[in-house]
């Protein structure tokens, strides 16, 4: 089944590498990797999709806990989260199906951000399904280009994922 | 005071304590070689490959406990290092390789000698650091030396940018304090309900075995294992790399486990009701077919890697720390049995095998392999390091050359590199200078490395090499003889005359064909001043019993034929 990690890591370069790296040596295979900034300095969040039983997603874990880089790691598969992805969308608008495109988008809860004579662009957030199912009914309309972020997921209610030991706070290694 | 990049270097390495380093210079990393001299606290051993000086830093570190360091310059000097940071990453062992880069202006444009170290390294280095500003070069070495020794030690790669290395400081000063890394908590501790879980399994089980590994060696905890098996008497079977943790002759040490493991062992483990790996991680080679491997035993796995508990094998509970402390902790409460049917049992098993081995069989003329690596250790002391390479004589090595004491068997086990044999048993030699040290390889991986005995000669250190010489490589053909129908390709090798090989380095060279002959070579080689190549011309077409072939079940062992496999006189 597909699972969905979250993973905190150092902002530092090539650390996106090692972590692409080590999904590849060890023949995990990524369905999806976003990774953006943080409220905190130094610190960035990839959420990763990732295929596999619970078996194999422990195995990953501990590999990506070897990684000297890598803060903290949730797998948010079986907790309740929102989970959104933003898909941008050019449809063309030369045939007759204008009107029916504009419906879909309000249909959808989808928003057009730029209009020519000859297209438009459509940004709309949700979760997979959603996105997807937009993309089927926009298909036969003309989709001239279309680009997807990747999932990113947050758990649902008032607490934070990342235990304030490790991530928020620096930790002091000490020697030996 | 004022340092430049390079000085820094051997400034940090002076703060860990480093006493030897064995490097090649080069392009990029003049500087640093240039700073060398001001440092005479540290030796430098020039190599005659990258790879070499690997493989000391590598047995450097194994023999002495301490860490390796190994240098090398940009491109193919690095490269060069691949396979000894590969082979030091496979087995656990700590090494610091520093490595010079080109000047951070030229990274990235394809300049001269520029490899991307960094990248090429990531899977077999613990962490690596690209240096390109003299400020992060002393981070940089005392994150990487500490990485390299806590927790799961290993290699760590630091890459030097070339003007790095050649940039001022004003006022450096060396930096003490204690420092932050967010993301390596190498020391975990298990649960205590775990510990009396595992202490509950242990005293009601009637047919517990130990399973011994590197992990022992490396957590200092020789003392707690002795306590614990003669405690409840539970017997201990070793990993090959696990040699030394409870002496040979112990009445408890079954011996090693495995591919080429004694017959017994192997019985026993697929018998046990209960299996302890200690610092050990179910290597394919230990395991053999994994549905089918000791089916009837409850499993308590003890490893300070999370990710190698419940990895290769299911267990029952994992226990993930240090394991002299984990031991510590489970040592009072483990309950004084005596398993004396257990014991017994397994005491019978290796008494039916014995009467089929090899040391059993009268001199006949033919000079066999196991042979000489038995009288190699009759003739030599338990103070004695035994460094080997990889094939057929290791797997003979770890049979009958019988260890002791901890830390004086140094082996690539992992990776299973050929060539590791000369250059690790240089660099045991200067972890241990007072130690007699010996290599035993075979005519194939000899021949790999076999420059560096110009290293042992410019060093003038004695280290003595038996060199098992049967004119095959010998575990390539053994596995066509088995598996290809004696399809013997590419595998006879004709080697120069290594007695005059050893004479062209100034080093004394002898030649054994008989069994007669093998006790005189030993004690002449230890008599000699310098080191000595002894060229043991053996049974070309013997093999290595018993043999678990690649995935069968453990208990299902290739035996030794009663008649023995000899090579026709006319050959």
């Amino acid at each position: 089944m597909l699972h969905t990690l979250v993973i905190l890591v150092e902002d530092l370069p090539g650390v996106l590498n090692r972590v692409a790296s080590l999904f590849r040596r060890r023949t995990f295979n990524i369905e999806s990797l976003t990774v953006g900034h943080t409220d905190v300095d130094g610190i960035s969040r990839m959420t990763v999709t990732v295929e596999g039983d619970d078996h194999h997603i422990d195995r990953l874990t501990h590999y990506l806990y070897k990684l000297v880089n890598i803060i903290q790691i949730e797998d948010l598969t079986y907790k309740q989260v929102v989970k959104r992805d933003l898909a941008l969308i050019k449809v063309s608008t030369v045939s007759d199906k204008r009107s029916e495109i504009f419906q879909m988008v309000e249909v959808f809860r989808a928003r057009i951000i730029d209009v020519t004579n000859q297209s438009v662009i459509v940004e709309i957030t949700g979760d997979i399904e959603k996105i997807d199912g937009f993309v089927e009914v926009l298909k036969p309309l003309g989709i001239i280009e279309m680009v997807r972020t990747g999932s990113v997921a947050m758990e649902r209610g008032p607490d934070s994922l990342f235990h304030a030991e490790n991530g928020y706070q620096e930790l002091t290694q000490s020697m030996n | 005071m004022k340092r430049s990049g390079a000085q820094i270097v051997w400034e940090c390495l002076v703060r860990e304590g480093v006493e030897v380093v064995f490097g090649y210079p080069g392009g990029a990393n003049l500087p640093i070689y240039d700073a060398m001299r001001g440092y005479p606290s540290i030796h430098h051993v020039l190599t005659r490959h990258e790879q070499g000086a690997a493989h000391m830093a590598d047995g450097y570190a194994r023999v002495s406990g301490k860490v390796g360091v190994a240098i090398a310059t940009s491109g193919p000097g690095a490269t060069n290092l691949v396979t000894g940071i590969a082979t030091a990453h496979m087995d656990s062992v700590p090494v610091v390789f520093i490595t010079a880069q080109v000047s951070s202006k030229l990274i990235g444009y394809d300049a001269f000698q520029e490899t991307d170290m960094t990248g090429i390294t990531i899977p077999i280095t613990k962490h690596n650091f690209l240096v390109t500003d003299v400020y992060e070069i002393m981070p940089a070495l005392r994150e990487a030396f500490y990485i390299a020794r806590s927790g799961r030690p290993g290699p760590v790669l630091v890459d030097i940018a070339k003007d790095a290395q050649q940039a001022l400081i004003d006022n450096w000063e060396y930096d003490h304090s204690p420092f932050k890394m967010r993301g390596y908590r190498p020391n975990m501790r298990p649960a205590p309900s775990s510990i009396h879980d595992a202490v509950d399994l242990i005293n009601h089980s009637k047919r517990p075995l130990i399973l011994a590994g590197h992990g022992i060696l490396m957590s200092n905890a020789m003392e707690e294992l002795r306590v614990i098996t003669e405690k409840g008497n539970i017997p201990v079977a070793i990993t090959i790399l696990g040699k030394g943790v409870l002496p040979a002759n112990h009445r408890l040490n079954l011996g090693m486990m495995g591919m080429h493991g004694e017959a017994w062992v192997n019985n026993a483990i697929q018998e046990a009701d209960l299996l302890l790996a200690f610092g050990m991680r179910f290597d394919d080679r230990v395991t053999g077919n994994l549905n089918t491997y000791a089916v009837n035993a409850k499993k308590v796995h003890i490893d300070i890697d999370p990710s190698e508990i419940n990895k290769n094998v299911k267990v029952d509970i994992g226990l993930v720390g240090d394991l002299k402390e984990i031991l510590g902790q489970l040592l009072p409460l483990v309950e004084t049995q005596n398993r004396v049917d257990w014991t017994d049992h397994i005491a019978e098993m290796k008494g039916n095998v014995s009467v089929r081995d090899i040391q059993n069989l009268p001199d006949n003329g033919h000079l066999y392999a196991a042979h000489v690596i038995n009288d190699l250790w009759r003739f030599t002391s338990t103070d004695t390091v035994i460094t080997t390479d990889v094939g057929q004589h290791q797997m003979w090595a770890a049979q009958y050359y019988h260890i002791d004491k901890p830390h004086k068997w140094v082996t690539s086990g992992g990776l299973g590199t050929m060539g590791f044999g000369l250059p690790s048993a240089i660099g045991a030699k200067f972890a241990t200078p007072m130690s007699e040290v010996w290599t035993i390889a075979g005519d194939g991986g000899f021949q790999m490395t076999a420059a560096e005995l110009s290293t042992l000669a410019q060093e003038g250190i004695k280290v003595n090499i038996a060199v098992i010489n049967n004119g095959f490589l010998g575990m390539v053909r053994q596995w066509q003889e088995f598996f290809y129908d004696k399809n013997y390709a590419a595998t006879p090798m004709k080697s120069p005359d290594f007695v005059k090989l050893a004479d062209a380095h100034g080093l004394k060279g002898i030649r054994v064909t008989q069994r007669s002959q093998v006790e005189a070579a030993i004690r002449e080689a230890q008599a000699t001043e310098g080191s000595v190549v002894i060229d043991f011309k053996v049974e070309q077409e013997d093999s290595v019993y018993p043999m678990v072939a690649s995935g069968s079940d453990l208990q299902d062992m290739i035996r030794r034929p009663r008649v023995l496999v000899e090579t026709p006189k006319d050959s």
